[in-house]
């Protein structure tokens, strides 16, 4: 039905046409104001003249944020975790779930079961801090690294497309002699790219979007990543703005321009991968519907 | 012969078939060896990371020091149960995770619904693919980001949207400071955040009806509507049921980062839930068994309902979960 355009465009496409016209700018409409405000001048904000575009254009609230090294120090750790993060997880989540494809594994069910648990069920935030406190990662970079390195909904992607390699193919490779990690390394994972390059997508956006873990975990702050970092910024904002009254001070005002460029600033890195996020993260929601 | 193979493998192996030569079953040996070696670390994580806090969960029924540990303080039965059970504020968090997902539920599951509805009939191409680049866009920016964005729009003073109220001659509306406005500003932004990514799974479906459905409800002269209504509908069918159920499953469950960035002090009637709750009593007042009983509560109640949702599921003949 969607094939070509057969006739000349009637009234419902067009009100169809405005629908998700309306929706597409509800979507964006928040970005476009934030960026309007982060590039305005103080007396734009402050009189309230500030729509989706910079009134008395100036980037002084990003020379702000830039000239602030807590900020950039942060991004840059956040950069470094999430890569870490991303490399380990997937490391293991090829090791886990290689071996659960193999019927003949002794015990692969239970292992199965053991790791499918874990999604219905947990102890709970505090015991999990308590272990995370036990074992001495407090306030270090490990808490944000591994208590959450395997996402057993990952994890299930992964094998479902490993099962859906021929089998042929490895066989062919056993019956050359080749061990498992020789037939893992050499002909499974070139094989599976795509769904790598998805999940490695998965995992690094959820490392750079999470900051409940570093809430929990870090109270030093020099070891903020950039989500808790924003949280801090946004929240102090908020608070004088529920408390301001009107006619508020300059500095308050001030505050609203680095907020916004703030916000940007962390926002910029997932719009720059955003094409290829796009891409990956759709055909990996498709596995993820089909596995069901 | 296969019955008293030990799990782990490590210390029988498994016998291949007999007619396979030694050479090749010591290769299988060390293949099967290289597997549980590949296993190793991940079931060490699971066991560790996600079986350990379970464990730990036990502390819900003890009077927990963090001095002496899970394994020397006292138990107390289900005393942190009664005095959880004893506070108001138990059933206005739960009351309110129930309410906040809920209505969630209600704003949040047809949206998708209808904007793949909407997106499947656009012939333009070019204004389909840019559509669902900027619709999809909102599923990759972190809770932080749209709290930021949130209080942004919506603030009393220099908000874009109370803005355009003033503007327009009206008073401006306390949508972040009033709690039954912040419950709108909260449920509206679950809809933005969510209605377009949720649309890929039900595009999928709707790929899979029969073309030929179309053309002869077309030359039965059915309309644009009515082919929606009696083709398109039907044909998604299963996969609505099967994320609804999927989602009731998850009612007693509420994440911590939206709630927790979007709450603040003036609307606590309303974004009190069970997560921001455990965050409270556990590490800000350092109250850990109770704080746990309360988080052991929502996962066991959540853990029926999911395994509630699943069995209806399969009785219905759809797939499940497992």
């Amino acid at each position: 039905m969607n094939n070509k355009i057969r006739q000349n465009p009637r009234l419902s496409d067009v009100l169809i046409m405005i629908f998700i016209g309306i929706t597409v700018i509800i979507s964006i409409l928040p970005f476009l104001n934030i960026i309007a405000v982060s590039l305005s001048s103080k007396e734009a904000i402050i009189s309230d003249k500030v729509t989706i575009f910079p009134r008395g254009f100036n980037i002084e609230s990003y020379k702000l944020v830039f000239a602030d090294i807590r900020m950039l120090k942060s991004m840059g750790l956040t950069i470094v975790l999430t890569v870490i993060y991303t490399v380990l997880s997937m490391i293991m989540s090829i090791c886990a779930a290689y071996p659960l494809t193999k019927d003949n594994l002794k015990g692969r069910s239970f292992f199965s079961m053991l790791i499918i648990f874990t999604m219905f069920f947990s102890g709970g935030m505090i015991p999990e801090y308590l272990l995370v406190k036990e074992l001495g990662m407090l306030d270090s970079l490990t808490s944000l690294i591994v208590p959450g390195m395997i996402s057993a909904f990952n994890l299930i992607i992964l094998r479902t497309f490993f099962t859906s390699i021929p089998p042929s193919l490895e066989e062919s490779a056993y019956l050359d002699g080749s061990s498992h990690i020789v037939t893992l390394t050499k002909i499974v994972l070139p094989l599976s790219l795509p769904v790598l390059a998805t999940l490695s997508l998965f995992y690094a956006v959820s490392r750079w979007n999470t900051y409940m873990d570093a809430l929990f975990y870090i109270t030093n702050s020099n070891l903020y990543p950039i989500q808790l970092k924003l949280y801090q910024v946004v929240m102090n904002s908020m608070v004088t703005d529920l408390t301001a009254q009107e006619g508020a001070m300059q500095t308050e005002v001030i505050a609203e321009g680095i907020k916004a460029a703030s916000i940007m600033f962390a926002t910029i890195p997932i719009l720059i991968v955003y094409p290829w996020l796009q891409r990956y993260f759709v055909s990996g929601a498709m596995v993820g519907a089909v596995k069901e | 012969m296969f019955m008293n193979q030990s799990i782990a493998g490590s210390k029988k192996k498994v016998l291949p078939p007999k007619t396979i030569k030694p050479k090749r079953i010591a290769k299988g040996i060390w293949k099967d060896y290289q597997l549980y070696l590949l296993l190793l670390l991940p079931i060490a994580y699971f066991i560790i990371f996600k079986y350990v806090p379970m464990y730990g969960a036990g502390i819900a029924f003890q009077d927990y020091s963090i001095f002496k540990g899970v394994s020397g303080s006292e138990w107390i039965g289900f005393e942190n149960f009664k005095e959880l059970f004893a506070m108001n504020q138990f059933y206005t968090v739960v009351r309110n995770t129930l309410l906040l997902n809920l209505l969630d539920l209600i704003v949040s599951f047809p949206a998708p619904i209808i904007l793949a509805l909407m997106l499947n009939e656009l012939r333009i191409v070019w204004f389909k693919k840019i559509s669902q680049t900027i619709l999809y866009l909102p599923h990759f920016i972190s809770w932080i980001i749209i709290g930021g964005l949130v209080y942004q729009i919506f603030s009393n003073k220099g908000g874009l949207v109370n803005n355009m109220i003033v503007a327009l001659g009206f008073d401006s509306v306390p949508f972040l400071t009033e709690k039954n406005h912040w419950l709108l500003v909260y449920l509206g932004t679950g809809v933005w955040q969510s209605a377009g990514w949720g649309t890929i799974i039900y595009l999928a479906a709707l790929t899979g009806i029969n073309k030929e459905l179309y053309e002869a409800a077309e030359v039965d002269g059915a309309g644009r509507w009515r082919k929606m209504w009696n083709i398109t509908l039907p044909g998604i069918r299963s996969t609505i049921v099967v994320m609804l159920i999927l989602a009731l499953g998850k009612i007693m469950t509420i994440g911590f980062e939206r709630p927790f960035v979007m709450g603040n002090a003036l609307v606590m009637d309303y974004a009190e839930v069970i997560s921001t709750f455990v965050y409270k009593v556990g590490l800000q007042s350092a109250q850990f068994s109770l704080a746990t009983a309360m988080g052991l509560f929502q996962a066991l109640v959540g853990l029926v309902f999911v395994i509630g949702s699943n069995a209806i599921a399969k009785k219905m003949g759809e797939p499940g979960l497992w």
